[in-house]
């Protein structure tokens, strides 16, 4: 890519860069077919149909829930599936979300359609033998259901997710496997990789480039001591802060879970 | 420090074509392969898991209407049929294969339906509990096997595509040449909708 890309056959940097820009827009629209809201919280109400006390104390309660078990219970309200079923539209906006961490696919996802009447849990790989299909279906049928019949969307959510918790923490085993690294877990993998080879790239262009360089590089190899040594200076720190912004308060973001289409739909 | 720079200027080219060539050819084509193979292995385990169900449906569903028999029967040996058909993951490649194991899971889906949509007849099996259990149970592996056979399709797409676009197809014709297309399914005719269940 940088190889290609030389700034002098093409008008300069700045048509370098765009088309850059051009193809990233390109790319990303492209795989996006569907509108899915954005994750700004364990609440992303787009249809508005929850009371503002009922959402506060929502969210307390499933972020109460991350901090004990790691697990990514996110309730979502969408104003049009898009000509989707809800099976594939939620597990699909599951995957784009990335619920759930990424070894462990923790993540479940409450998602309700109120104009096409239809609400769906959708469970990550690693929970369904905890939150089973039959348990889903239970509490749609039992907790949910009727009370949106009754037109009360704030009192079927927060039911629900009281049973979805009851249901997930009632499980021994999920308590006991208290993630502790999991802040750190999400950066170790796909940047470092990363990291460490634009790191080699711009240094094999900067021994080609710079002559000072080279002259350091080579003085490095054949022994002789140097005072600066700044070609240490690629690996610094994990210094990653896109991913996992589960700190206190702050940025809510999926932690690389997926799901395998598991859980439970309804309609009322 | 007498390199010259021609010689400097060769080496680091040398290393940087190494690299990305290197880089983005060789580990593609094996590793797309297998994340195909993996995703297989997630279709089976969840037609498996389908097929598991049934012994208990049928069982629910006797109690309840067994004059049904015709019904009962067509989905016993469906599912029979249907767990005889095995592919392996060295198989793939073969289309007539992979055909045959959609087939017969296919008959299965509709004999399936076929007893769910009988079973409304009897509001007494209707409510019973452990059909209900059963019922969400054999929704739920629907959906998974649907998400499966998307997941599968998609792993055998890039894959096709990369044995056949630039630069995998270099890599396809040298070290690969065993390498060939992985069959995909053909869009569902119905096996992709979980029974539905009308109250």
């Amino acid at each position: 890519m940088i190889a290609g890309c030389i700034p002098s056959a093409f008008g300069g940097r700045g048509a370098c860069i765009t088309a850059a820009i051009g193809a990233l827009l390109l790319a990303m629209a492209a795989s996006f077919a569907l509108n899915f809201p954005a994750l700004t919280g364990r609440v992303v109400d787009q249809a508005n149909i929850i009371q503002p006390a009922t959402r506060a104390a929502i969210e307390g309660k499933l972020a109460e829930l991350e901090s004990k078990s790691g697990i990514q219970l996110v309730v979502a309200t969408v104003n049009s599936l898009e000509g989707q079923d809800i099976e594939p539209y939620a597990n699909e906006l599951f995957r784009n979300w990335k619920l759930g961490e990424k070894e462990k696919n923790n993540g479940v996802l409450l998602l309700i359609a109120p104009n096409e009447r239809r609400v769906r849990i959708e469970v990550g790989y690693g929970l369904e033998k905890t939150l089973t299909d039959a348990l889903s279906k239970v509490i749609i049928t039992n907790a949910i259901a009727p009370r949106f019949k009754a037109g009360d969307f704030s009192g079927g959510i927060s039911r629900g997710v009281d049973d979805i918790i009851t249901v997930l923490t009632t499980d021994a085993s999920e308590w006991e496997q208290r993630p502790s690294l999991r802040l750190d877990k999400d950066q170790q993998t796909d940047p470092t990789s990363w990291i460490l080879f634009f790191a080699f790239l711009i240094f094999i262009i900067l021994v080609v480039v710079s002559p000072t360089f080279r002259w350091l590089f080579i003085s490095a190899l054949t022994n002789v001591s140097v005072s600066s040594g700044r070609y240490g200076g690629g690996y610094s720190g994990g210094g990653y802060s896109g991913g996992g912004g589960f700190s206190g308060g702050g940025g809510f973001s999926g932690g690389g879970g997926s799901s395998g289409g598991g859980g439970a739909s309804g309609s009322w | 420090m007498t390199i010259s720079m021609a010689s400097i200027r060769s080496f680091t080219f040398a290393l940087i074509a190494g690299l990305t060539l290197a880089g983005c050819g060789y580990n593609t084509i094996p590793t797309l392969e297998e994340q195909a193979k993996a995703k297989w292995g997630e279709v089976q385990n969840n037609y498996q898991r389908r097929a598991d169900l049934i012994p208990n449906l049928v069982a629910t569903v006797q109690g309840y209407a067994k004059q049904e028999r015709e019904v009962l029967t067509a989905v016993i040996e469906a599912r029979a049929k249907a767990t005889q058909i095995k592919v392996d993951a060295s198989q793939l490649t073969d289309p007539e294969k992979v055909k045959q194991f959609q087939d017969a899971q296919n008959q299965l889906s509709g004999a399936l339906g076929r007893l769910i949509a009988v079973s409304e007849n009897y509001p007494e099996l209707k409510s019973n509990q452990n059909f209900l259990a059963l019922q969400s149970q054999l929704e739920g592996t629907e959906n998974r096997i649907a998400v499966a056979r998307r997941d599968y399709i998609e792993a055998v797409r890039a894959y096709n595509t990369e044995l056949r676009t630039f630069p995998g197809i270099i890599w396809a014709n040298t070290f690969f040449r065993g390498n060939k297309a992985m069959a995909e399914f053909a869009a569902g005719e119905g096996a992709d909708k979980p029974p539905t269940v009308k109250f």
